[in-house]
């Protein structure tokens, strides 16, 4: 906890791609600040790396303020290194002592294959997402926003719901791969608020089959999604999405279609 | 499409860890009978024998609610076996063992394993008492299965008495996950009540586990 600079042992996955085979090679860096974030950390690195004319390690990165949901990687053992509410880009090198050995992964399950190093294709979260994760009513010009009523309990649990960023650390931390935290946090979150209503039962099957086919495993309610999620999100909203995914199930009708 | 909805229904994910959830309380309510109904060995053997005698008299219908039973098990552990096979290959493989243990428990974490204890117990349990030794008594001038001596001379066994000890510790810890998730699963979970239901499965499954453990050891003092 010292403002001096440290060094680190770093044990970093370097894959070159898909189909080759991959393995954890020890790095050391130096002139780490206790102020620089965990990617800049790796900035540093990568600037050793370049400079002796290696390749420099893969990761995917853009807002580094915590809301992109890009920085995607797992940490001692932990998505986003398991700090509570935080991204990895929001991970400070002060959290870690000078000459601590730090186990860098990348995030891993079926439905996420590796690109390259520390990245990789978290596409399938996007796929579910167009499969209803949206309104699709047309409404004309925009009202008065308080024409809608909505109960400030349930606005702010539709918010909950809402601050999902996709990160896809719920599918990295969950012992089955499965990606409900995600899909249960926008199925929920849409089916609080009334302008989700009119495609909520076709959102529920269409979102879920298609969460099914592309490899994300089934939930098996360890709640281990809810303790890594950056943004706090709980399990609840699984259960609305299981409730909402049943109804539909047994009570959609074609002809209600909007 | 609503033919199609609800065939999809039962081969998706939430479909069919609903249908577990469903079939296992239904199980943990079997329990509660079943072991009200065992408590009666404590009453008399007498009162026991009466009561497996009322069972067996049943005829026909024992058979529809023992099919139902079995059903109900076979497409509990069928389905918690199909989707365990798949989160097998869904999961992500870390090189480093990944720390867990913030949101899962040793019992979310061994479900299968503890399942697969109870379905080897369960086949050894009708072998050995339901398909056991076959006594006859005569109580208030009726023949009837003295299934109170076949129990009481099972359980004379250390070894019979110390793996039923060990089995219903299993299901205890079995249960102790298996109840509060079937909520969860049902879309039974709301900041308002949840809580008390993760307690109130506490207490099932202590009481379960200890309930029949408990009377495992009753029979053995009594035997021995």
């Amino acid at each position: 906890m010292s403002s001096e600079n440290m060094t680190l042992n770093l044990k970093i996955w370097r894959q070159k791609g898909a189909q080759t085979e991959g393995k954890l090679v020890d790095y050391r860096v130096d002139g780490v600040s206790p102020d620089m974030s965990f990617l800049e950390m790796i900035d540093v690195l990568n600037e050793q790396l370049v400079r002796k004319g290696e390749d420099p390690i893969a990761f995917d990165h853009d807002c580094r303020e915590g809301i992109c949901g890009m920085c995607s990687m797992n940490i001692d053992g932990k998505a986003h290194g398991g700090f509570k509410n935080t991204t990895t880009c929001q991970v400070h090198m002060r959290l870690y002592n000078n000459g601590d050995t730090i186990v860098i992964e990348p995030f891993r399950a079926q439905a996420f294959p590796l690109v390259k190093d520390l990245a990789v294709d978290r596409s399938a979260i996007d796929k579910v997402m167009m499969k209803g994760g949206y309104i699709s009513a047309n409404t004309g010009n925009a009202q008065d926003g308080n024409a809608i009523l909505i109960p400030k309990p349930i606005a702010d649990e539709a918010m909950d719901a809402a601050a999902c960023i996709g990160c896809g650390a719920c599918v990295a931390s969950c012992p089955n791969g499965s990606g409900m935290l995600f899909m249960g946090a926008k199925i929920s979150q849409l089916a609080l608020l009334p302008q989700g209503q009119p495609e909520a039962p076709l959102r529920a099957l269409k979102m879920v089959h298609e969460h099914d086919s592309l490899g994300f495993g089934n939930c098996t309610n360890h709640a281990e999604c809810e303790a890594t999620c950056p943004k706090g999100i709980s399990i609840e909203h699984i259960a609305r999405m299981n409730r909402e995914y049943l109804k539909a199930a047994f009570t959609y009708h074609e002809k209600t279609r909007t | 499409m609503v033919t199609s909805a609800v065939n999809h229904y039962f081969r998706s994910s939430i479909g069919r860890k609903q249908l577990v959830a469903v079939t296992g309380l239904l199980l943990c309510g079997f329990l509660v009978g079943h072991l009200a109904g065992n408590l009666l060995l404590m009453v008399s053997s007498n009162a026991f024998n009466l009561y497996a005698h009322k069972l067996f008299s049943l005829g026909p219908m024992l058979y529809v609610i023992e099919a139902g039973l079995a059903g109900i098990f076979i497409l509990h552990l069928g389905l918690a076996f199909k989707l365990n096979m798949e989160n097998m290959k869904s999961r992500g493989k870390y090189e480093q063992k990944t720390k867990t243990g913030r949101g899962t428990t040793f019992a979310s974490q061994t479900m299968p394993y503890t399942g697969l204890i109870l379905l080897i117990f369960l086949v050894l349990h009708l072998i050995s008492l339901k398909f056991g030794t076959h006594y006859e008594v005569t109580v208030d001038g009726v023949v009837m299965r003295d299934l109170y001596r076949t129990t009481i001379e099972y359980f004379s066994s250390p070894i019979a008495t110390a793996w039923y000890v060990f089995a219903m510790l299993t299901a205890a810890l079995h249960t102790s996950h298996g109840f509060a998730s079937a909520f969860q699963s049902m879309g039974w979970n709301h900041g308002k009540y949840f809580k008390n239901v993760k307690r109130l499965g506490l207490i099932y499954a202590i009481l379960v586990g200890a309930g029949f453990a408990g009377l495992s050891i009753w029979c053995h003092l009594k035997g021995g």
